[in-house]
């Protein structure tokens, strides 16, 4: 058990503190930070989806004036390392998929060099690609392991029998789509290499995973190179690592010694180098007894990866934590396919994963006669059913009740289609939301007193706009007992101490942990009344706490659906999650992280599809007018709640991870509601009224 | 960026002569323009920007009815008094296209003259008829969830995408022409073409032709009218069906319809064979069915799109139903 920091910073709600600067365009983005007399680079993509480049001709770009170089496989420099095969920039003719790199014009203008980068002709042997993801193919493998290091497959008891004796059976295949992560801020790189040294002001996730990455990319010691992102316009895992334009901006940069190098992608060129989701496929079995009790619950998923790096979703492994049944089983099986490599997006694991069984859920529910909510509270186990380590806290039950209580559950018909208003078949529905308490290591944090009052804390953490810059000093604040108001905090700069990666919800259990473990160093050190300049620096602390406990967030969403009689088009008037999420630091900020993820869970459900033309073998829908997100009009009324939730065991300040949780299980209780509405289940994401007309 | 040259208009003659002479393409609000420009769709070697010549102006007819400058910004015309008063679906139409900021800049006559969404015209990387005449199309055997089922060719199955054009066709406007043999008028039904085997011109116009203005004639007194937009979200998407109906009924008995689809054409789509039902006939489900049902009858559905086909016929139904028995 930690020895838990007293609240007094913490459970308030002071606004954003760089919230002026973002308002007023003063805050600096990667693009933004102001560099002496820049130069531009603008990419050439492959336009096939596999084959080999038997010749680049640079002489018409090079001839426009204002044109200083062009990259290519033929005369780019080696790598040290081509470990990452996805940050193997321009070094090698092989074409691995649609939209790969083959060259970077750098240009004194944008304009130029994007002009220019028009006029390189590659020419490509095409070879026949394969990019089609499905359940019968024959070349379906089994990874080593799945994202987060989880094992690949897992079985307890025998599922064949624990089906057989089920009085209920459920046995469908449900579908994720294929999508994009569309931060605000593309992915942008402004990179200066000079005598053997490198600074990138980069958007990402994290200062020091980049820096990690590019150097040994490079082959430079780490502290060759110096990296710098205050500010990041959202990044939902498509930050999260270092992605190629880095490298490029990099390679570009040493091609020009002292000269500031600008590349931004365009919102086209994400769609195929800054990662996307999987798209899907769940085969979830489950069997239930006569008096609602899972017998049996078996999750088969399969996704794609591409052949040149493997991305093993982790989608059955959310299974493995939810709910109680003797028998069971989960698997994880890949499609390698001519595409770009998958990656991180918002709940990586947990986001697809939960939409299978939870709509499972809601099917057997029905089956049983049960509702929805006493279902699944009949189905709580008491240990984390595969593991068998008890809950550091776990408040399902609770999120559900509360959740009922507030969406006003009590009053519904259970019959399907039984609602209608003004030509609106009406419906509500249910799912569960989890996500793991995730901690990861590395970080350490500096604090240093300035008299007469002032604690400066140091962490190369960052705020992707989850509000690290606020929260993260009301945790210091509060372990140094002190104002908010008296702690500075600076983050976003591998000149800081090392941080880990804003990913994985793990952000303010890490930062936090190291931050209070500073704190109590410094405190320890040198009593309440420091002395000037003085400082310590500490690393996170090791925690053992995960090898005694299962530490996840739960929570529990409610939506009402509506779906037009004469069109079948699907709205959702409102949505309610409650979460139980260990202690809320900032409430404001919470707030807003969850609704965020329960905005994008409706998004995915109702509207995100990239469109992945097989011929091509690009997504073709790959810009905001068509790859449709919510817009405000789509979501009137999103709330999110959560219960008082005491957990010693997470982390010194009590608190688990919120900035993914919020997009677990929406599609679900989504599909759901729409079912109640009409009738018509849905297995297959998007809901679009395709659907539903007649 | 591909250079291009850039010249001011100070006259309709002046402009025309221009583009005349050097292929210019003609730049109002350039939503639309300056977007392809981007992607690499258009390479126009010439802009000439018509933004300050006097054709921003609403106007009311002396026999009644409106005219409507080209360069008049969707957000302005959406919000006139006299087109809210007497022509509420057009307004209605405006307000469901683009977002706010895009109809801020966005004309009339560049709403008319905007071209397809389709998702391949808009990338370069693929081949496409209309952006690349004999390439081929690959929006056929391809995502054509957005496509037509009415009208379209071997040869292109891509849909206009305005909404002010649907309810325009719906309002027998009359689009005004200044070319290089001086003004002409054409009906807005007219103005825009079926793909056949040129799917690369979408209207009748020349590349020197200029429109100047949109005139709306009177609706007779007692008819009612509406515009609905079928779309995957609630606002800034294109539409799958849309209709601009205008109805006027007496006595029970249909007198005149006018009925107009869009997201199922080339063209906005002039409903005449469900008009041809309904005219003199009275008022009742089952007429409203048949008439949505004829319309339909040769509608052609591509992999992606037969959900059109129902949606369109109860799209169209429901509009009836809705002004026929609306309250008075």
């Amino acid at each position: 058990m930690t020895d838990l920091l007293r609240p007094r910073a913490m459970g308030r709600s002071p606004r954003r503190v760089e919230g002026p600067a973002k308002v007023t365009g003063t805050a600096p983005y990667a693009s933004d930070q102001p560099v002496h007399d820049p130069v531009h680079a603008w990419l050439v993509q492959a336009e096939v989806a596999r084959g080999v480049v038997t010749s680049v001709d640079t002489g018409r770009a090079l001839a426009e004036e204002g044109v200083l170089t062009v990259l290519t496989p033929d005369n780019a420099p080696r790598l040290a390392s081509t470990e990452d095969a996805e940050l193997a920039a321009l070094q090698s003719h092989d074409v691995d998929f649609r939209g790969q790199v083959l060259a970077v014009v750098v240009a004194r203008t944008p304009e130029t060099a994007r002009h220019a980068a028009s006029l390189v002709r590659v020419v490509v042997e095409q070879r026949p690609h394969d990019v089609r993801l499905s359940g019968d193919r024959a070349d379906l493998y089994a990874p080593e392991q799945v994202n987060g290091g989880f094992e690949t497959d897992t079985a307890e008891g025998d599922l064949a029998a624990g089906l057989a004796q089920a009085a209920h059976v459920v046995d469908r295949t449900y579908t994720t789509a294929w999508y994009n992560n569309n931060p605000l801020e593309p992915h942008a790189t402004t990179a200066v290499w000079s005598d053997e040294n490198l600074l990138l002001y980069d958007s990402t996730q994290g200062v020091h995973t980049t820096r990690e990455a590019v150097a040994e990319t490079f082959g430079l010691s780490p502290e060759r190179v110096h990296v710098i992102s205050p500010h990041v316009g959202g990044g939902f895992g498509a930050k999260g690592t270092a992605h190629v334009h880095a490298i490029l901006a990099a390679m570009a940069a040493r091609a020009l010694p002292d000269v500031p190098v600008k590349l931004a992608l365009t919102r086209q060129q994400m769609y195929s180098l800054v990662g996307y989701r999987t798209p899907t496929i769940q085969r979830v079995r489950l069997g239930g007894s006569a008096d609602g009790r899972l017998t049996a619950l078996a999750v088969d998923a399969i996704g794609q990866t591409s052949r040149f790096k493997e991305f093993a979703e982790q989608t059955a492994v959310p299974a493995r934590t939810m709910y109680a049944a003797p028998h069971r089983r989960t698997t994880h099986r890949l499609a390698a396919l001519d595409v770009p490599v998958p990656a991180w997006m918002r709940a990586p694991g947990e986001c697809p994963g939960m939409f299978g069984p939870e709509v499972a859920m809601d099917e057997l529910a029905i089956a049983c006669g049960l509702d929805p909510v006493e279902f699944r509270v009949r189905n709580e186990p008491e240990v984390e059913p595969e593991s068998g380590k008890p809950f550091s806290s776990r408040n399902l039950v609770a999120c559900l009740r509360e959740g009922a209580r507030r969406f006003g559950w009590s009053h519904r018909d259970p019959t399907p289609g039984a609602r209608q208003e003004s030509g609106w078949r009406v419906g509500t529905g249910v799912a569960a939301s989890t996500y793991p308490v995730n901690r990861s290591p590395g970080s350490e944090a500096n604090i240093r007193f300035t008299a007469p009052g002032r604690y400066r804390v140091e962490i190369g953490a960052a705020d992707i706009g989850t509000g690290t810059w606020t929260s993260l000093a009301q945790i210091a604040a509060d372990a140094l007992g002190v104002d908010h108001g008296d702690v500075e905090l600076r983050i976003g700069d591998t000149r800081l101490p090392k941080a880990s990666v804003a990913g994985g919800s793990s952000g303010i259990t890490s930062w936090g942990s190291t931050v209070v473990a500073a704190a109590r160093a410094f405190r320890e050190k040198f009593g309440d009344r420091p002395d000037d300049g003085d400082e310590t620096c500490v690393a996170m602390p090791e925690s053992s706490a995960s090898d005694d406990y299962a530490m996840h967030a739960f929570g529990a969403q409610f939506a009402e659906v509506r779906v037009h009689v004469d069109t079948g088009e699907v709205r959702v008037p409102r949505l309610l999650g409650v979460f139980a999420v260990g202690r809320v630091v900032n409430p404001r900020l919470a707030r807003s992280q969850l609704v965020g993820g329960m905005t994008m869970g409706l998004s995915m459900a109702l509207h995100e599809h990239s469109l992945l033309d097989e011929r091509f073998g690009h997504v073709v829908n790959h810009d905001l007018a068509e790859y449709h997100i919510a817009t405000n009009s789509d979501v009137p009324d999103v709330e999110a709640h959560w219960i008082e939730e005491h957990d010693p065991h997470t982390n010194p300040m009590g608190t688990k991870g919120i900035g993914e949780i919020g997009i677990v299980g929406t599609a679900a209780a989504i599909v759901n509601a729409a079912h109640h509405a009409t009738g018509i289940r849905v297995r297959d994401l998007p809901l679009t009224l395709d659907h539903f007309v007649r | 960026m591909i250079p291009f040259d850039y010249r001011r208009a100070a006259d309709v003659e002046g402009a025309v002569a221009e583009a005349a002479r050097t292929g210019a393409a003609f730049l109002a609000g350039g939503t639309n323009l300056v977007d392809r420009m981007k992607l690499g769709v258009s390479a126009p070697e010439v802009l000439v920007d018509i933004n300050r010549l006097p054709l921003d102006g609403v106007e009311e007819l002396p026999g009644g009815g409106l005219r409507v400058g080209a360069t008049v910004r969707n957000s302005d015309l959406a919000a006139h008094p006299v087109v809210r008063r007497d022509y509420p679906l057009l307004s209605r139409a405006l307000l469901s296209g683009a977002s706010g900021q895009l109809r801020t800049l966005a004309t009339t006559g560049g709403n008319l003259l905007q071209r397809t969404r389709c998702l391949y015209f808009q990338d370069t990387s693929t081949p496409c008829n209309k952006r690349e005449p004999g390439s081929g199309c690959s929006a056929i055997d391809g995502h054509n969830r957005q496509h037509a089922i009415l009208g379209a060719s071997e040869h292109c199955v891509a849909v206009h995408p305005s909404d002010m054009a649907v309810a325009m066709a719906a309002l027998d406007a009359t689009v005004l022409v200044h070319g290089p043999g001086g003004p002409r008028t054409v009906p807005l039904t007219d103005l825009h073409r079926l793909p056949g085997d040129e799917p690369h011109r979408d209207t009748v116009l020349s590349a020197a032709d200029l429109i100047t203005a949109v005139d709306l004639p009177p609706l007779p007194r007692g008819t009612r009218s509406l515009y609905r937009k079928v779309r995957d979200r609630a606002s800034y998407a294109f539409a799958l069906v849309s209709v601009a109906l205008v109805l006027h009924v007496d006595d029970d008995v249909v007198r005149d319809v006018r009925i107009a689809l869009g997201g199922v054409a080339h063209k906005p789509w002039r409903a005449r064979r469900a008009e041809g039902v309904l005219r003199g006939r009275p008022v009742s489900a089952d007429v409203f069915l048949e008439a949505a049902e004829a319309e339909l009858a040769d509608a052609r559905p591509l992999s992606g799109n037969a959900f059109k086909v129902p949606l369109a016929r109860n799209v169209i139904v429901s509009a009836l139903r809705d002004l026929a028995w609306e309250e008075r």
